[in-house]
């Protein structure tokens, strides 16, 4: 009946032992196997739950361990083929789930609409009717508040004010093609076109940079520690752990033990990644291979790269600098109370604009500096939080990255050669969505700028 | 006493260009049709400016005659100039327009109307309507000829209560003074239809013989030959030019210092004017800085010396007139042979209206052209030949045709009108279409010619061509999907003249075609069928091929509002009965009765929850229904 397939969290926020994503519609299971690693889903039983993996499209890496359970038409729920991903509970994992399933075309589903189709699709029977509408109702108003309330008045004024922007450069290509002969304005070329997108463009990516920041803020900035055998990885932990009350201590997953350690340095959260790995093997480098690390690197959203000081720098040293050299890297130089055969020039050199911290762990000696260089990584490098547009509510972030596709578009087709009023058509689009996040989508607003701004008629 | 005057299927009243279409339209698909009118002298004629076509415009004369209406024939005929606009920018905008000759615009159409086969021409004031039971019955002329009909199509323009404005005097009057329709409007008005009123104008117009055209820029015609309908095969060559010229701080100044003058500031017209046709002094007050706006003149036929002084509408006494134009160059020496005017008259608030253009009060009465609330004669045109085509449905008792926004301008037009109504006298924009790459210049046959066939109105000849032309285009285009272009020397040559980077591998003809720098001729060279293809079909092969991905992302749109465009309203819906619909959407629905939800979901006010609670509100009728059973 609906063409379109929806998405949601359907277990109640908050922490719990399992997090379900749900999708509903006719892609459901399509969707679902694309970032599956595991059994093809589209050939399995109705009915049946799966083990595997969810596969971040953008970066091909593991996402997330996961059983899916299929169940397909008419015998569910909205009587359309449905599909839940079962996650780890905590809000990380089953968003990250989340914003893979919207980035693979699954649209956020609105509030009440499982329960709308469920009873569109005849699922529901005639008593329940009034209640489905007090819900929608109920649930719309809600909705409408809770997002309201999380918007930032200053969120507000920033998307009114870039709507306002392509609205006038809107206006400036509709004059063109309604009033060709109306000599006042200077066609709207691609060069000036493409000023106005990237501008605004830029503007988007800002904002979804901050809903970035503040999920490091919720979740914690995702940090690695990594060196070679005997440098004092340990020590680091365990410094971090002991000197700093840790948040959270284990989250036992169903399906794989890590063991996350949340801990948060002068303000700064931080979530020790895979440090069971760390703990158990004493060496990253040694048991996942230089190559391999390279990945984990990548998830983390800062590192520690620990350097002994008694030792000369090997080759190995250098891969790691080599494998860190565009990250969030803080260098430690360890052992500092062993006699020193670290060239410190080298390592600077290495360093390039990195901070590099001298300790000896295990004497307690350069704590305070590293938690200083750790918050200073967080509050004045790119992830300013002072003067933050925040944006947090996962609609206004999914409208936000709908948006930036719509300016790419826009970009794409210039890039292409094609007609301005065309590319406008993407550009048009931006604005539209840019509207639903401040809740205005009225067209006429575009006919209205159009006559203010030009003089026009015969 | 009313005399019997005996029965038609149809009556429309009023000639204009909605009128015209409306009563063409009825006969082709069969109906006994009567056309009454003021003045047999002034069928389709032009009260303001002596031109058809323009953006969006112009593609909604391609559309009335890919439906099989007669707009785009008429003035293929009778044109002094066309020009192609925007043909630097994309296709989805290119627009024709012409300037008319509007005496022989006027021969041309009365010609055609005399000729059609069921259809009477006759003159006549229509006094009041027949109305029974909330039905139409008939008309009553003021000659007291009582006709009966099963429909009535009413296209009386601006000339219900009709009055004229300039400087402080103002009489009751139609356009160019013809006698105004006072009866009619109040009969409506009894009848319980709602009215408003709106306000429009006109400029002056010059003896051409006064005007010193060399301190003015020529604009020419278009060399190419152009024509609106697909049907015409004869172009005219001989094209009489306009001139460009433009107003100054002098003229402001007279404009400034007379504005008490000015009946639109004295507070004497009280009805919305359009903001897209401001006269001079609104330009001049609202847009203070600008130094200067353009005026041009267009002459008004080929056989009179009246020139049209688009840019200079006014309702200033006629003095300030004279004044103005001595400031303009070119102008100074100008003997004004009409001043301009204002012009006030009611006009049916359209969300009184169904889609098919039939009245909500009272079945089988149709309202279309100005008389609805819209400007300019395109738009009443093409509701013209809608209310015809549904008039008619009615009195033969066949489906009425509703086009959707996706299909037609005409669509969007009608839509915009019944759904969201005008709070000013509305004229068809471009913007104003969602889907304005697929409703374009180029492919008006291409998305109307079969519906216009289905109705009657489309002879078989011409249909059998467009069929040709449309298989001619699906081999061609599935052929270019078949062509691998191999990166040869020839290949490479023609791909570095054009600008663009050499290939690297092997291509489908079709992707070479979507490059940027690559157009039909082009691939022809490489690749070309065996019978060289027509131009209209070359054009259409570029066009759908390079815009392929912006078009498979408007049909997905469309898909998704014709589902619920799908989605019908019951008849007897009540929205009262409606627990949670917000206080505004229920007045709003209770006003405009979509429908469908589509169509209930465009009305401002009628929020996203609304349209799901009616939703499951329509939803759980049909439940009910099921289960009584």
């Amino acid at each position: 009946m609906e063409t379109d397939t929806i998405t949601a969290i359907s277990t109640p926020m908050g922490e719990g032992a399992i997090a379900i994503v749900r999708l509903s519609g006719p892609d459901a299971l399509s969707i679902s196997n694309d970032l599956f690693l595991g059994k093809d889903l589209t050939k399995v039983e109705s009915h049946t739950m799966h083990y595997g993996k969810i596969i971040d499209p953008e970066t091909d890496e593991v996402a997330e361990e996961v059983m899916v359970s299929i169940m397909q038409a008419p015998k569910t729920f909205t009587r359309e083929d449905v599909v839940e991903i079962n996650c780890h509970g905590g809000l990380v994992s089953v968003n990250r789930v989340l914003e893979i399933v919207l980035a693979k075309g699954a649209r956020l589903a609105e509030p009440g609409e499982f329960t709308k189709r469920a009873f569109l699709n005849g699922r529901i029977d005639l008593s329940q009717a009034e209640a489905v509408m007090d819900l929608i109702r109920a649930k719309t108003d809600r909705a409408m508040n809770v997002a309201l309330k999380q918007m930032d008045g200053r969120l507000s004024k920033l998307i009114q004010s870039l709507r306002q922007q392509l609205l006038e450069t809107l206006a400036h290509v509709e004059v063109n093609i309604d009033y060709p002969e109306y000599d006042d304005v200077e066609e709207m070329s691609h060069n000036l076109m493409e000023e106005k997108t990237q501008e605004v463009l830029v503007e988007v990516k800002k904002l979804l940079q901050t809903a970035q920041q503040g999920k490091i803020l919720r979740e914690g900035l995702a940090t690695a520690i990594i060196g070679r055998p005997n440098v004092g990885k340990s020590s680091l932990m365990n410094a971090l752990v002991h000197e700093n009350k840790a948040i959270v201590t284990e989250i036992p997953g169903t399906t794989r033990d890590v063991i996350e350690e949340y801990v948060n340095v002068r303000g700064v959260p931080l979530r020790l990644v895979d440090t069971a790995g760390i703990r158990e093997t004493e060496d990253i480098v040694e048991r996942i291979g230089v190559e391999k690390s390279r990945q984990v690197l990548k998830e983390a959203d800062l590192i520690l790269l620990v350097l002994n000081y008694g030792d000369e720098l090997t080759e190995e040293d250098e891969k790691l600098f080599e494998a860190v050299r565009d990250l969030d890297v803080i260098v430690i130089v360890n052992k500092t109370d062993l006699e020193q055969r670290l060239d410190m020039d080298t390592v600077k050199q290495l360093a390039q604009e990195h901070p590099v911290i001298t300790t000896a762990l295990l004497h307690e000696k350069g704590i305070d500096e590293l938690e200083q260089a750790i918050s200073q990584v967080f509050f004045e490098g790119e992830l300013d939080t002072g003067d933050m547009t925040y944006v947090s509510n996962v609609r206004h972030v999914q409208l936000l990255k709908q948006a930036r596709q719509a300016l790419e578009d826009a970009l794409n087709g210039m890039e292409m050669d094609m007609p301005i009023d065309v590319v406008q058509i993407d550009v048009t689009r931006t604005w539209e969505i840019l509207g639903e996040i401040v809740g205005d989508t009225v067209h006429e607003s575009l006919i209205d700028q159009l006559f203010s701004q030009f003089c026009l008629g015969k | 006493m009313t005399y019997d005057a005996g029965h038609y299927d149809v009556i429309v009243i009023g000639a204009g260009h909605a009128g015209c279409e409306a009563a063409l339209a009825s006969a082709k698909r069969g109906a006994k049709t009567l056309m009454l009118t003021l003045n047999l002298d002034l069928v389709a004629f032009m009260p303001c400016n002596p031109s058809i076509g323009g953006p969006a415009k112009g593609v909604v004369v391609r559309e009335i005659d890919a439906l099989g209406g007669v707009m785009g024939k008429v003035i293929d005929k009778t044109h002094i100039q066309m020009r192609m606009l925007n043909t630097r920018k994309g296709p989805a905008v290119r627009a024709l327009r012409a300037q008319a000759d509007k005496p022989l615009y006027i021969q041309e159409m009365k010609q055609i109307l005399e000729n059609q086969e069921n259809l009477t021409l006759r003159q006549g004031m229509v006094e009041r309507l027949v109305v029974e039971d909330g039905e139409i019955k008939g008309v009553v002329t003021e000659t007291k000829a009582a006709y009966s009909a099963d429909s009535v199509v009413v296209t009386t323009g601006t000339f219900m209560r009709g009055k004229v404005i300039i400087g402080d005097l103002e009489y009751e009057s139609g356009p160019n003074n013809q006698r105004p329709t006072v009866s009619l409007s109040e009969h409506l008005e009894e009848l319980g239809i709602e009215m408003v009123r709106f306000k429009t104008g006109t400029p002056m117009r010059v003896n051409s013989h006064t005007i010193d055209y060399s301190k003015t820029e020529i604009q020419p015609g278009d060399e190419e030959p152009r024509a609106f309908s697909y049907e015409t095969t004869e172009y005219i060559m001989d094209q009489i030019p306009c001139w460009l010229t433009y107003t100054n701080e002098y003229t402001h100044q007279i404009i400034d210092e007379n504005l008490t003058l000015s009946p639109m500031y004295s507070g004497m017209i009280k009805g919305t004017g359009p903001r897209y046709c401001p006269s001079i002094e609104d330009k001049v007050v609202r847009f203070h800085d600008k130094p200067r706006h353009q005026i041009f003149l267009e002459p008004e036929g080929r056989n009179t010396e009246e020139v049209y002084v688009q840019g200079l509408s006014t309702s200033l006494p006629e003095f300030i007139q004279k004044k103005m134009i001595e400031t303009v160059p070119g102008l100074e020496k100008a003997e004004i042979m009409r001043a301009g005017y204002a012009i006030e008259y009611d006009s049916v608030v359209p969300t009184q209206l169904w889609p098919t253009l039939e009245t909500k009060e009272i079945k089988g009465l149709f309202t279309a052209g100005q008389i609805n609330g819209t400007s300019g004669y395109e738009e009443a045109a093409g509701q013209g030949i809608m209310a015809g085509i549904n008039a008619a449905a009615k009195a033969l008792d066949i489906d009425p045709l509703i086009l959707d926004r996706s299909q037609a301008y005409i669509g969007v037009l009608i839509d915009d009108l019944v759904t969201k109504g005008t709070n000013e006298p509305y004229r068809l924009l471009t913007s104003r279409a969602e889907f304005r790459l697929m409703l374009r210049h180029d492919n008006a046959d291409l998305r109307l010619t079969d519906i216009g066939y289905e109705l009657g109105m489309i002879t078989e000849e011409r249909y059998a061509k467009f069929q040709e032309k449309k298989r001619l285009i699906q081999e061609e285009r599935k052929r270019l999907d078949g062509v691998i272009i191999k990166p040869d020397e020839q290949v490479q040559r023609i791909i570095e003249q054009a600008g663009g980077t050499p290939l690297k591998e092997a291509v489908r003809s079709s992707d070479l075609l979507r490059r940027p720098e690559m157009n039909y001729e082009m691939i022809e060279a490489l690749t070309a069928p065996e019978k060289e293809l027509p131009a209209d079909v070359k054009e259409q092969v570029e066009i759908q091929t390079k815009y392929s991905g912006y078009i498979a992302k408007a049909l997905q749109q469309i898909e998704r509002m014709k589902k619920m465009d799908d989605k019908k309203v019951p008849d007897n819906i009540d929205y009262d009965a409606i627990n949670g619909l917000a206080t505004e959407a229920r007045e709003k629905l209770k006003e405009v009765r979509p429908l469908s939800v589509g169509q209930a979901s465009r009305i401002s006010g009628v929020n996203p929850s609304d349209v799901s609670i009616l939703l499951v509100y329509i939803e759980q009728g049909k439940i009910a229904r099921v289960s009584n059973e």
